[in-house]
C-alpha cells in the first residue's frame, strides 16, 4: 500500500513486518522516532515482541545478543554516542555468529557534540564483523530492513547486519512509500530457524575463550563468510524483486556511469543530490556520472573495479574520515584500483561533516579540484574561520 | 522465488562449546613450575589439596598426593601454604 509517512516510520513498520520476537533500545536522537514508533506499535498489539527498555545502548545490545542466542529474531536502533557506546558489544555479536538487524543512525560524533547528520560513527565500527548497508531513500530503507534479515539469517551468512541511514536527512523526511503487507513478508521471510541456540536441555557456552591454537582459525572463517556474504546481498535483492517487484540495486548501483568520465562515489542520501547535479553537469557536458556503494560490508572489489575501471577521474564524497590519515571509502577504492592497468586518479572530497550541508556548490568545488589534481582535500571549508583563528 | 532448501551447514568453527570443556583443556602446558612433595616432611594435613585453585592436587592415601601436571598451572600456592614445608617448586624441562 503507497502511503505518505516519514521515513522512521517506515523503518519501525517495516521491522514490524519482519515479526521481531525481541527489540530493545535506547533513544538518541536522530533515532528517537523509530524506537518511538515501534514501541507504539508493539504497546498496541500490532507487532508480538517483547520490547525490551534498557539504561543504556550497551544493555540494548546485550538485551539483543542474548534475545538471538536463544533463538528469537532480534531488532535494535542507535546513532553516534550510543553506537560508540555499543560497539564492544558489537564485536561480541557479530564474532559469535548471531544474526540481527541494527538500524544504525548516521550522525557526527562528540566532540563537540553534534546531533546533525554524517557517517564517522558507522564508520567507526566497520571492522566489527557487522554487515553495513547504506540506503539513499525512504523506500530504500524499508526495503533493506526486510532484505536484511533474509542476509544476516542465511546459513552461509550468519553475521548480524546494520542498515545505515543518515540521520534528519533520511529519518526526519516525509515520502510516499509502497508498504509491503504482512503476507508479503512472511512469504519472502520465513521464520527465524536457528542454528544453534541457548537451550537448558542441551547446555553450552557461546563464543567462549579460545587460546592462540584456533583463534585466527575462528576470525578466517568470519573473514571468509563476510566476504562470501556478497554473493548473498546480490541473491536477496534478485529475490526481493521477483516477491515485491522492486529493484533496489545490490552492492554497487551506478548512475549514468556508462560514458562517464568522471563517476562520484558515495554512500547514503547524498547520492540523490548527486543525481541531480550530474544531470544538471550533463547538460552542460560535463559526462558524470554517480556510483552508490550500497553495501559497505561485504566490500563490493570486483564491482568496484568494474564500475571504475574506465572512468577518467573518480572522486569519492567522504562523510567521515580516518583522523590522521585519509577518507576511509576512498582508501579503499584506491587500493581496489591498485595495479589496474589504465586505472585514473581517486581523490578524496570530505565533506558534509556535522551536518554541514552538500549543495550543488560543494559538489562543483570537488570535481574542479579533482580536476586540478587535489587528491585529498575538505570540500565547503569555511576557510575565513580557520583563518581567524 | 523462496531459497531453496540446501542441507544446513555445522556452525562456525569455535563458537558452540559444549559442557564439559575444563576437562578438555589442559592447562596444564601454561606452567614451567611443578610442585615436588619431601614425603618426609609431609603431615597429611590437606591444605595443599583445599587451596590448589585448579583442584588438581588429590589426597591418595595418608601423607601422599599427587598433582596432575596436565592441569597443574605452576602457581606454587600449595607450595607456599604448606605448614610443613613440605612442597618446593621445581622447574620442569620439557
Amino acid at each position: 500500500m503507497r502511503k505518505m509517512i516519514e521515513s522512521s516510520r517506515a523503518v519501525a513498520e517495516a521491522v514490524a513486518l519482519c515479526r521481531p520476537d525481541v527489540i530493545s533500545a535506547y533513544p538518541i536522537t536522530p533515532q528517537t522516532h523509530i524506537v518511538e514508533e515501534l514501541s507504539q506499535i508493539v504497546a498496541d498489539g500490532e507487532c508480538d515482541a517483547e520490547y525490551v527498555r534498557v539504561e543504556s545502548e550497551h544493555s540494548a545490545a546485550s538485551v539483543c545478543l542474548g534475545a538471538v542466542a536463544a533463538g528469537s529474531r532480534a531488532y535494535s536502533a542507535t546513532t553516534s554516542q550510543g553506537l560508540m557506546l555499543m560497539a564492544e558489544v558489537l564485536f561480541n555479536i557479530a564474532g559469535m555468529r548471531l544474526p540481527m538487524v541494527i538500524t544504525g543512525v548516521n550522525r557526527a560524533l562528540s566532540a563537540p557534540l553534534s546531533i546533525w547528520n554524517d557517517q564517522q560513527d558507522t564508520m567507526a565500527v566497520r571492522d566489527s564483523g557487522w554487515l553495513q548497508l547504506y540506503a539513499e531513500n525512504s523506500q530504500e530503507v524499508l526495503d533493506m530492513h526486510i532484505q536484511a534479515y533474509r542476509i544476516a539469517e542465511d546459513d552461509r551468512v550468519l553475521l548480524p547486519v546494520m542498515v545505515c541511514m543518515d540521520g534528519f536527512v533520511l529519518t526526519h523526511t516525509y515520502e510516499t512509500v509502497d508498504m509491503p503487507t504482512q503476507e508479503e513478508v512472511d512469504a519472502f521471510l520465513p521464520r527465524y530457524d536457528p542454528l544453534y541456540k541457548l537451550d537448558p536441555e542441551d547446555p553450552y557456552t557461546l563464543g567462549a575463550y579460545a587460546g592462540p591454537e584456533i583463534y585466527q582459525e575462528i576470525r578466517y572463517e568470519l573473514q571468509r563468510d563476510a566476504l562470501a556474504a556478497k554473493a548473498v546481498v546480490k541473491e536477496v535483492a534478485q529475490d526481493f524483486q521477483a516477491a515485491f517487484g522492486r529493484w533496489m540495486g545490490d552492492v554497487v548501483e551506478p548512475y549514468r556511469c556508462e560514458d562517464a568520465e568522471v563517476i562520484f562515489v558515495a554512500l547514503g542520501t547524498v547520492v540523490g543530490t548527486l543525481k541531480e547535479w550530474a544531470d544538471l553537469r550533463r547538460q552542460q557536458g560535463d559526462k558524470v556520472g554517480v556510483l552508490k556503494l550500497r553495501c559497505f560490508r561485504p566490500f563490493p572489489l570486483e564491482e568496484l573495479r568494474q564500475s571504475l575501471a574506465r572512468a577518467k577521474q573518480v572522486v569519492v564524497l567522504e562523510k567521515a574520515v580516518s583522523v590522521g590519515a585519509y577518507g576511509i571509502v576512498a582508501a579503499e577504492i584506491r587500493s581496489v584500483l591498485y595495479r589496474q592497468p589504465g586505472a585514473p586518479p581517486v581523490s578524496c572530497a570530505i565533506t558534509g561533516l556535522g551536518g554541514r550541508d552538500i549543495v550543488f556548490a560543494t559538489l562543483d568545488e570537488a570535481l574542479a579540484r579533482a580536476r586540478a589534481g587535489e587528491t585529498d582535500f575538505f570540500a565547503g571549508l569555511r576557510t575565513e574561520l580557520l583563518e581567524a583563528s | 522465488m523462496t531459497a531453496t532448501k540446501r542441507p544446513r551447514r555445522k556452525p562456525p568453527l569455535g563458537i558452540v562449546t559444549r559442557p564439559g570443556s575444563s576437562l578438555r583443556n589442559k592447562t596444564g602446558p601454561w606452567g614451567i613450575l611443578r610442585p615436588v612433595f619431601d614425603w618426609e616432611k609431609c603431615t597429611g594435613c590437606d591444605t595443599c589439596e583445599s587451596i590448589c585453585p585448579e583442584g588438581c592436587i588429590r589426597h591418595l592415601k595418608k601423607k601422599q598426593y599427587e598433582a596432575d601436571v596436565e592441569f597443574c598451572k605452576g602457581c606454587g600456592l600449595c607450595a607456599a601454604a604448606c605448614p610443613a614445608d613440605a612442597i618446593t617448586m621445581q622447574e620442569e624441562r620439557r
